[in-house]
């Protein structure tokens, strides 16, 4: 039951394992030529590399690739559908939705909290606790984020109050893994049903039927002051939100916190082997006490942005569902941050395409709205290629 | 990573070792009794909710007797009491048979996750299969209008049932052939269904009620569709036959995992995948065909509601029900066991009719907060069952406590 705890035998780099990835690669040209600035007006070209893809996928399936040779095949068979999709639509509505700098733009806005969850997860899982409660976490950093800024006049504090409140239900699902040797899983569940009650509960006593206020001090852009008028830069990340950076840096210092240094090796040790890192005299329960917490902060903190920057106002359980994406990014990103950032970006991709979708048509675009879900799905089921979690994750430590 | 169903079983397994003597003190025996399953910690974990939601109430400046008073009224259990007479019972059958009609899917969608649970998988994807169920069984109930009224109802009930089976098998089939964790993989699939649905009955959908374009619902079930009500007025949304559909499939459900070879190797799966495995049981089938059973309780559970008593199917009903979420609860606070579920799932029937705005004196208390309220209840609820150990600490003094960790130690290391 833990989390991604896909047990295989370690790699083996052959010929199958390239032929899966070049379809992918083959799949993604098939789509992207039939957008601007390529803008190919026949699908003949795309079923061609589409079918190659296809092809390349069935052989590394059969190669026993099964993940990537899958995931050939389905991201070609999406892809020529798309681009039949695209050379049947106006050149004008494609040059509309396809604006890559405002796309990117907003794949970074849907990325922020989900990578800054996904980060928090990392730390926990590989800890040796699993997190399902990212969730209920980030909707508590969602609702005490504004609040703070509200009650408090200022984005800064929000965000402070969002990392205690994250800090504090993190605490209890600390408290419930770790001390009292819970089901991680069920606790985790009944940590999102607890932030669901306690957000909407406050929200309704605090705002009523009104909502946020407007007019409530947010967390700013950052304006870059060479490339904020030049032209795809400009667009894409000339304002980006500080938050936005925030969790960006947050990438390589993890990394480097995680690989280079002796407290991430002990992190990872304790997820690994509890009783070896014990036995050496490192504090295991206390370790993962600190990593839950820490989640939980990264978590709220990706939920403020998401109530505070992103949207600039609350509602309930307006999360929906982003702490399990999350959640899908750290075993996408086979628990390593670089991976959990290619994971976001790809979802934040697509729901920035969902989002531009009406102006081909307001009832299929509701359908888009799917589409981040849907690709979850397939990733986690079909693109991971190997990944192992960490040994010891979403088992409670017994010391001697 | 053991589930809970394991650890029951484990504790239970460890009771009975050293349980037998007569040496053993009395909360240690006591303990022993919660694990076999009991109905105390249960008790204990419901009535600890309360209370924690209570403080809530309280420190938010109500009174949380009056409220909790207040939801109670709303929920017609006091029907089963002979003073109230007159008027008040009357009203409180009416209120009790919204209960029981809200208790009615609890069940079925208690069920799906128990059943889950019983195979070790969590399945938190009911409210999806849920959705789905509702898709099927709106669109089939409002379809083929003039068919002979038990047929009707049949098609769209098994129609309802295959669509929760093939949503939830995805997951199995994804489990079983990838090893996709299926806590993911469902609560994905949960969001595709609410979104389908949404586009489906949402303007300009396909399915949405050509009589009414300007409203995002689906048509209307006709009339040989609809479930017959057997207590209370028909018009004014009395109890309808679903209710003993759902007391149906918990038997199904026991019958099913205690007498049958399917439910002898789901558990077998459940219990200890490696063991069943090298018993010659395949896993992977077992935790598709278990996932299917999963989504088929679910989807059964909407079209109670559907040809019960909603009839048509609202986007924003898609997106703000939490029917299938509450079974999570339910069949945790049951135990994973099918009459363990049927209570659960009237106290949380209980709960939702007794805070909905319907029912509920806002002069006592706001309907909204209290639907948070039934959240925060529940959510602690899950909490509390994912160790019993708090339960026990309340039991008796903190020896008992370090005795279930000593014995839970002992075994991981034998286990080892």
């Amino acid at each position: 039951m833990s989390v991604g705890a896909i047990a295989v035998a370690p790699g083996r780099v052959g010929a199958p394992r390239h032929l899966g990835i070049a379809g992918l690669i083959l799949a993604v040209v098939a789509w992207v030529i039939t957008l601007p600035p390529m803008l190919v007006r026949t699908a003949v070209p795309s079923a061609i590399i589409g079918v190659l893809a296809m092809l390349a996928g069935a052989i590394a399936f059969v190669g026993d690739e099964r993940r990537l040779g899958s995931g050939a095949i389905g991201l070609g068979l999406l892809a020529i559908a798309g681009a039949t999709g695209n050379t049947n639509s106006s050149v004008a509505h494609l040059k509309v939705v396809f604006t890559w700098s405002i796309l990117v733009a907003a794949m970074l806005r849907y990325a922020t909290p989900l990578l800054l969850a996904a980060l928090g997860g990392i730390i926990s899982e590989r800890s040796g606790v699993i997190n399902i409660g990212l969730e209920g976490m980030m909707l508590m950093g969602a609702f005490f984020g504004i609040w703070g800024a509200d009650v408090l006049h200022s984005w800064v504090l929000g965000c402070l109050v969002a990392i205690a409140s994250g800090a504090l239900l993190a605490l209890v699902h600390a408290w419930f893994s770790i001390h009292l040797r819970a089901n991680q899983v069920v606790s985790g569940t009944g940590i999102n049903f607890l932030a669901l009650g306690i957000t909407g509960y406050f929200f309704i006593a605090d705002y009523g039927s009104n909502g946020t206020p407007s007019g409530i001090s947010q967390v700013p852009g950052v304006k870059l002051p060479l490339i904020q008028h030049v032209g795809f830069f400009g667009g894409a990340i000339g304002n980006a939100n500080l938050l936005t950076w925030i969790a960006l840096l947050l990438v390589p210092a993890l990394t480097v916190f995680l690989f280079r240094t002796r407290w991430g090796l002990r992190l990872r040790a304790v997820g690994e082997k509890p009783r070896a890192a014990d036995t050496v005299g490192l504090p295991v329960l206390r370790t993962r006490y600190f990593a839950v917490v820490a989640s939980g902060m990264l978590a709220a903190l990706g939920g403020a942005y998401l109530s505070d920057a992103f949207v600039g106002s609350f509602n309930q359980n307006m999360t929906e569902g982003r702490g399990f994406i999350a959640l899908a990014a750290v075993i996408f990103g086979k628990w390593r941050p670089v991976g959990a950032l290619i994971a976001v970006l790809l979802f934040g991709f697509a729901s920035a395409l969902g989002d531009r979708l009406p102006t081909f048509s307001q009832s299929a675009a509701t359908l888009f709205q799917a589409l981040p879900y849907v690709l979850t799905l397939i990733a986690v089921a079909g693109v991971v290629g190997r990944s192992r979690a960490p040994a010891s994750v979403g088992i409670p430590y017994v010391k001697e | 990573m053991s589930t809970l169903e394991e650890q029951t079983q484990g504790d239970v397994l460890a009771g009975e070792e050293d349980g037998g003597s007569a040496s053993l003190t009395t909360p240690a025996r006591l303990g022993a009794y919660v694990r076999r399953g009991g109905v105390i910690v249960p008790i204990l974990t419901t009535l600890i909710a309360f209370i924690a939601g209570g403080l809530v109430v309280l420190v938010t400046g109500h009174d949380p007797f009056s409220t909790y008073k207040a939801i109670f009224d709303g929920t017609g259990l006091q029907w089963v009491f002979p003073w109230v007479t007159g008027s008040a019972r009357s009203t409180a059958a009416f209120n009790l048979q919204q209960t029981l009609i809200a208790t009615t899917p609890l069940i079925l969608v208690g069920l799906a996750v128990a059943f889950a649970f019983r195979a070790g998988l969590f399945n938190i994807g009911g409210q999806g299969q849920y959705t789905v169920g509702g898709i099927v069984s709106v669109w089939l109930g409002s379809s083929f209008a003039g068919l002979p009224p038990v047929l009707h109802i049949t098609v769209a009930v098994v129609g309802a049932a295959l669509a929760g089976a093939v949503w939830a098998g995805i997951a199995g089939a994804l489990k079983a052939s990838l090893g996709v964790n299926e806590v993911i993989s469902t609560i994905m699939l949960n969001w595709i269904a609410i979104w389908a649905g949404v586009y489906l009955f949402g303007l300009g959908g396909p399915l949405q009620d050509a009589h009414q374009p300007s409203v995002p619902t689906s048509s209307s079930v006709s009339a040989s569709a609809k479930l017959p009500v057997f207590w209370g007025n028909a018009q004014l949304q009395g109890l309808h036959i679903g209710l003993f559909i759902a007391l149906a499939a918990a038997v199904v459900f026991w019958v099913l995992l205690n007498r049958t070879r399917l439910g002898y190797e789901v558990r077998a799966v459940g219990l200890n995948p490696d063991a069943a495995s090298y018993a010659g049981m395949s896993v992977a089938r077992n935790y598709f065909r278990a996932m299917a059973i999963c989504g088929a309780f679910a989807g059964i559970a909407a079209a109670m509601d559907i040809l019960g008593w909603k009839f048509s199917l609202f986007t924003n009903d898609i997106q703000a029900s939490s029917v299938g979420f509450l079974g999570i609860a339910v069949a945790l606070l049951g135990r994973n066991t099918a009459i363990g579920t049927v209570l659960a799932a009237l106290l949380f029937g209980a709960l939702q009719t007794g805070t909905s705005d319907r029912f509920l004196d806002p002069s006592v208390f706001n309907p909204n907060l209290a639907s948070n309220l039934t959240w925060m209840i529940q959510g602690l609820i899950v909490l509390l069952v994912s160790t019993d150990v708090i339960a026990l600490k309340v039991l008796h003094s903190g020896r008992g406590v370090s005795l279930v960790f000593k014995r839970r130690a002992a075994r991981e290391e034998a286990g080892r």
